[in-house]
């Protein structure tokens, strides 16, 4: 949860600040609005390429200095689609959008959209919409003003501006607040004027850069679901960059997990998180107890127990013929009992948490001479009543070990 | 002082309290208050009829007029070299960069008079330019153009000191958004960039007009001193008072004093919107 120090905080804007409750957000079934705006789409005669990916990255490099922000990255996003570039910080992703967005020129390979190089186009002929991390709004104009930012440049008739700026307005809900200036607006409202003034050119794509990052948590959590019903209803293909999973996979069809410049996995939400490529996936997507093993016969020596790597899932020979390893699990995917078992092994508990649903159990191994951790529901958590300092027996339910090259199991 | 609270600095006792405003109350008095008094009481000595006829004699309203002549071209000139260099140093990284930003100072740190030597060397008769100029008819020094790069020279560090740090506090966001949202540069410029720096253009306008109708030394090098024809008001003041003309030497400094002022005052105003952007 970041939430920026910085100075983007919502600021007390008196009494008019109904609008940004974040209930305020929910009607998008409006029939009068059309955030498309039936506007004859480039698109539109294209049936051919249909099936073609919108946009299609080729072989992508970019430095900074000696600091590889993108290396060969290559991607295809299928037009409508709704995409998540996830990382942690210098992985890539925001040098990625904005290489998109027109704003970096790549060192090598080319990114197209709709099959033209973007790099041979103008900002005006490429066409996309850009939601900036800190929103960037013109802080001397109003919101109206903001809103028709895109318009005003392309010199369009004065009636075609107001009409598309009070179809925005009523789309993010901001009526009421139109001549407000962007420093008299919450943070939540200031990103919903940056999405509109984003979407007022009827982009090709919308590209959002950690929209959320700078919200704190709750207005963040009602932005990403109206985003992802925005995105319903007007299929515009859109590309975000976020660091927080949470976020990618409540939004997001597709998600494209980055670091240090390079893609690591391509997927759907549950598939990167039920099957990732390799151990930074893993590592990424949520807490996972890395246990250091001794692997060989299709069998793994975990502190004092043995288990059998296949039945738990895991690929068998893929840590190629090295008998040292890691295998990795998930919190959820360890049970604890009280009497040992085939194949458990002996910790104890050191503290005990409650979670949404279930108990966080922390505990030590002392075969292992590490800590885990493992996520238990309420019931089995009653049963077991659990206190801290209890001898305990912990048996793996699923395990994963992955080839040392970085590359996963052969699935 | 372990455990004693940071409030106790400002609990001085009352008698040092007042000693200290007193000194810095005094000092304003004695250095800016009486002198600024004394312009206006020597100016209107012989009475305001006297006074009257020091401003509207030829002289002094040539004097007038050339200052704000040489003004008018070099804070224009000013303003497009400040906000380009202002431009360059907070947006760009290039080789000479640094140099730059030392160079704009340069004038702060150089005398003068000096500066005002400098371009007689380049343009007076014996200079490196000048029997070239004087060859195709251009007279530069004790003429309009050599005040006017005098003038220039001494005032150019004004507007891009006042942006540099605006435009790197601002940083360039907004402009980025304008270009993906469609806009040219021009238009970028002027839509996005032009108000987000006004104030403080302006703020750097005041401080470069101020300076220019005021500056002395070098205009002084490059003038000639030719009554009625290149004397600034600066120079008027000096001549009047080497001629033991005091009163309407007074006179004439007291329009340069209302200036300052003037300037004064829109500094203050400016300062604060500068302050909220």
């Amino acid at each position: 949860m970041t939430i920026d120090p910085t100075g983007d905080r919502p600021r007390p804007t008196g009494t008019a600040t109904g609008a940004g409750a974040p209930r305020d957000l929910a009607p998008l079934g409006d029939p009068r609005i059309d955030p498309t705006g039936g506007l004859p789409r480039p698109t539109g005669t294209r049936a051919p390429r249909d099936r073609a990916p919108l946009i299609e990255v080729r072989g992508l490099t970019k430095r900074f200095g000696a600091f590889h922000a993108l290396d060969d990255v290559s991607l295809d996003v299928p037009g409508g689609g709704l995409i998540a570039l996830l990382g942690p910080s210098g992985s890539g992703k925001t040098t990625l959008l904005r290489i998109l967005a027109g704003l970096e020129r790549p060192d090598r390979g080319r990114a197209l959209l709709d099959g033209v190089d973007l790099a041979a186009q103008s900002a005006r002929q490429r066409n996309v919409g850009l939601v900036f991390q800190h929103y960037a709004l013109f802080r001397h104009l109003d919101v109206y003003e903001n809103i028709a930012f895109a318009l005003r440049v392309r010199k369009r008739p004065h009636a075609e501006v107001d009409a598309r700026v009070r179809e925005l307005l009523g789309l993010i809900q901001l009526e009421s607040l139109e001549h407000r200036l962007p420093s008299q607006l919450s943070g939540g409202q200031r990103q919903r004027v940056a999405l509109a003034r984003a979407l007022a050119a009827r982009p090709r794509v919308l590209l959002l850069d950690e929209p959320f990052g700078a919200l704190d948590a709750q207005v963040r959590a009602e932005l990403r679901g109206w985003l992802r019903r925005l995105h319903d209803e007007i299929h515009l293909t859109t590309v975000f960059v976020t660091h927080d999973q949470d976020e990618a996979f409540e939004v997001a069809d597709k998600v494209v997990v980055m670091n240090r410049g390079k893609i690591e996995q391509v997927g759907a939400p549950a598939e990167v998180f039920d099957r990732p490529a390799n151990d930074f996936v893993m590592r990424f997507l949520g807490h996972v107890n890395v246990l250091e093993a001794t692997l060989e016969d299709g069998r793994a020596r975990i502190g004092d127990a043995t288990v059998a790597l296949g039945a738990l899932g895991a690929a068998v020979g893929a840590h190629g013929g090295d008998t040292r390893g890691r295998v990795y699990v998930r919190p959820h995917e360890i049970d604890i009992a009280r009497a040992p078992a085939a194949g458990a092994f002996a910790a104890r508990v050191v503290r005990v948490t409650p979670l949404s649903g279930g108990l966080k159990v922390e505990l030590s191994v002392p075969s292992l001479g590490s800590r885990m951790r493992a996520d238990i529901d309420w019931e089995r958590g009653t049963a077991l009543a659990l206190s801290d300092g209890d001898d305990v027996f912990l048996s793996l339910r699923r395990a994963r070990v992955f080839a040392p090259d970085g590359h996963g199991p052969p699935s | 002082m372990i455990g004693t609270p940071a409030i106790a600095a400002t609990h001085e006792p009352v008698w040092l309290r007042r000693l200290i405003i007193a000194i810095a109350v005094g000092f304003v008095g004695l250095f800016v208050l009486v002198p600024l008094a004394a312009v206006f009481a020597e100016a209107l000595r012989n009475g305001l009829a006297a006074y009257g006829h020091a401003i509207v004699d030829p002289a002094a309203l040539s004097a007038v007029k050339l200052t704000f002549l040489a003004a008018a071209i070099a804070v224009p000139l000013n303003v497009v070299f400040g906000v380009a260099a202002a431009w360059a140093i907070a947006r760009f990284r290039f080789p000479g960069r640094a140099l730059l930003i030392s160079l704009i100072d340069l004038p702060l740190a150089v005398s003068p008079v000096i500066a005002g030597m400098v371009f007689v060397l380049l343009f007076g008769k014996q200079g490196l330019i000048g029997p070239w100029l004087t060859a195709h008819g251009v007279q530069v020094i004790f003429a309009l153009p050599g005040i006017v790069l005098a003038t220039t020279f001494v005032t150019f560090p004004f507007v891009a000191r006042e942006l540099i740090p605006l435009m790197e506090a601002q940083g360039a966001e907004e402009e980025e958004a304008a270009i993906v949202l469609g806009a040219s540069g021009w238009q970028t410029f002027v839509r996005v960039t032009l108000p987000k720096i006004k104030w403080g253009l302006l703020y750097g306008v005041v401080l470069c007009t101020a300076r220019a109708m005021g500056e002395f030394g070098a205009v002084s090098v490059v003038s000639g001193h030719i009554r009625g024809r290149t004397n600034t008001l600066p120079l008027h003041v000096e001549i009047l008072y080497n001629e033991y003309e005091y009163q309407a030497a007074f006179a004439v400094a007291s329009i340069l004093v209302v200036l300052a002022l003037a300037s004064l005052i829109a500094r203050r105003v400016i300062a604060r919107r500068v302050e909220a952007t």
